[in-house]
């Protein structure tokens, strides 16, 4: 029984441990907390950014708005918060996280989205979906939130099968056929690519989800954190933006 | 016969781990809403959370003690290579890590897999059901049982078993009569773990089952979505969840006790 027991720890050791992030020495780091459905575009952003800025390095901490914001609130240490909500980004200034105001870098709208084929014959946000396994967010996340207020604004009831934290976990269960539609962002749809089909809904453009960065109040690196600002609001990052999906303010 | 004491010097990193274990879930308990704890847990989210992880939770180590059991039992008496094998197989699922053990569900039992299409076939569509979240939680519960009481029969002394078939005991009387009765403590210890393990399942059911108040949505899941909008019913959850959690190791430590005084 104890053999077994340490054999167990030792396995589970190995199993919760996940190798470290080699650090950088001597190179200036500026931390970007940023909203998961930023990933793929920041992410080429910071590429951008390390070439305009030699000796610098931009390191990405992806997650939940809120828990984004929950982790400034506790002192983590970051330069610059993009929210996927004006919500959480209030959140984060009403606590004074943020220096300045903050701005309004793109806005994302909802779309439907089943798998390639549609074979549950989905049209839209309407009684094609009846009897159907439907997937949202939950409400109290971003994409929930907005999705509530879509459905309100058509005058539909949804019945979900289930309501998921994380909009890439709609993603998830519609890639991979257990859902027959989903409802995401339009770069989400974009993202998920030949592996789902979109079915467009209509006033979709009428709910719009602002995303906003700022740079936070207690940077040690503020001038290099707005000027990543600044690469975001900026051409370069608009045009990123607008090919991922995004709709520009 | 009196056992050499301990070096003094281990006290420290005792110590230090003993301390390094116990301060978050103590400030855990500091951060409690205490005035609107009850209010708290009476949300219907709340509710309906832990009554339907109480229920999935036994229904799965219902399960995890019908099939684990004999796992265990044919185990503890294998040999050889492909004993080893088993063994190793049987306690996989424990290390994995959560979504791993959905993803692996998913790819066997979801709607577009083998066996899934061929459940369908019969008529047992599992994706966003309550069945969904049972199956997630046997998956990452059984091995709990099933390490533990394979481990306790293979220490366990075979003479008594010798002794009750030299007398004339049929196979299923010594396993009824003998192997079980010595085997209980680690059975208990190893249910309540399984229970445990159960109840705070969140990775595979997240990723298999979904997650929809009243059907899918258990405690853990349950405290993963409050913590987005209302941190304070996430800590009271998560209270409860720890208060749970620490009355069934009480329980498999007093079954461990037990079976170290007997044996």
């Amino acid at each position: 029984m104890i053999r077994a027991l340490v054999v167990v720890a030792a396995l589970a050791l190995l199993g919760a441990c996940s190798p470290a992030a080699p650090s950088a020495a001597s190179s200036k780091e500026l931390v970007v907390f940023a909203a998961s459905s930023l990933s793929d575009t920041y992410t080429s952003l910071g590429k951008t950014f390390e070439a305009a800025h030699p000796g610098v390095l931009v390191k990405f901490s992806f997650g939940g708005s809120s828990t984004l914001v929950d982790q400034l609130k506790e002192g983590a240490p970051a330069d610059v918060f993009a929210s996927a909500d004006r919500q959480n980004m209030e959140k984060a200034t009403t606590a004074n996280l943020i220096s300045g105001v903050p701005s309004l870098f793109a806005t994302n709208t909802l779309t439907l989205i089943v798998p390639t084929g549609n074979p549950a014959g989905i049209t839209g946000l309407d009684s094609s979906l009846d009897g159907k396994k439907l997937v949202v967010c939950a409400d109290g996340v971003p994409c929930g939130s907005a999705t509530t207020k879509l459905a309100k604004l058509l005058g539909v009831t949804l019945k979900p099968v289930s309501e998921e934290t994380k909009v890439t976990d709609v993603r998830a269960k519609v890639e991979s056929g257990q859902a027959d539609a989903g409802v995401v962002y339009v770069t989400d749809a974009k993202a998920s690519g030949s592996k789902v089909d979109t079915v467009a809904i209509k006033n979709a453009d009428q709910v719009k989800n602002e995303y906003l960065l700022g740079v936070v109040a207690t940077s040690k690196n503020s001038r290099l954190a707005s000027q990543f600002v600044a690469l975001v609001t900026g051409s370069d990052g608009q045009r990123t933006l607008s090919g991922a999906g995004f709709t520009l303010p | 016969m009196i056992r050499p004491a301990l070096p003094r010097w281990l006290a420290v990193p005792a110590g230090l781990a003993a301390v390094f274990l116990v301060v978050p879930l103590i400030a855990m308990f500091g951060r409690v809403d205490w005035l609107h704890l009850p209010s708290l847990l009476a949300s219907p989210a709340a509710v309906d959370a832990l009554w339907l992880s109480l229920r999935t939770c036994l229904a799965s180590t219902v399960l995890c003690l019908v099939l684990g059991l004999p796992l265990a039992l044919v185990l503890a008496r294998a040999r050889g290579r492909w004993a080893t094998a088993g063994r190793v197989l049987a306690s996989l699922p424990m290390v994995l890590p959560p979504v791993v053990a959905g993803l692996a569900l998913l790819v066997a039992l979801g709607r577009r897999a083998w066996l899934g299409r061929h459940l369908s076939a019969f008529g047992i569509d599992l994706a966003f059901t309550t069945a969904a979240v049972v199956v997630a939680q046997t998956f990452v519960a059984m091995p709990y049982l099933v390490v533990s009481v394979e481990g306790a029969l293979r220490s366990a002394q075979e003479h008594y078993e010798v002794a009750a078939a030299t007398l004339g005991a049929s196979p299923t009387t010594v396993l009824r009569r003998v192997t079980l009765p010595l085997a209980a403590p680690a059975i208990a210890s190893g249910t309540a773990l399984a229970f445990a393990r159960a109840l705070g399942e969140f990775g595979a059911t997240l990723t298999f089952a979904g997650s929809l108040q009243g059907t899918t949505q258990t405690l853990p899941l349950e405290i993963y979505l409050a913590r987005e909008s209302d941190t304070n019913t996430a800590i009271a959850l998560s209270v409860v969840l720890l208060i749970i959690a620490a009355g069934l190791i009480a329980v498999t430590s007093v079954f461990s006790r037990v079976k170290g005084t007997t044996s």
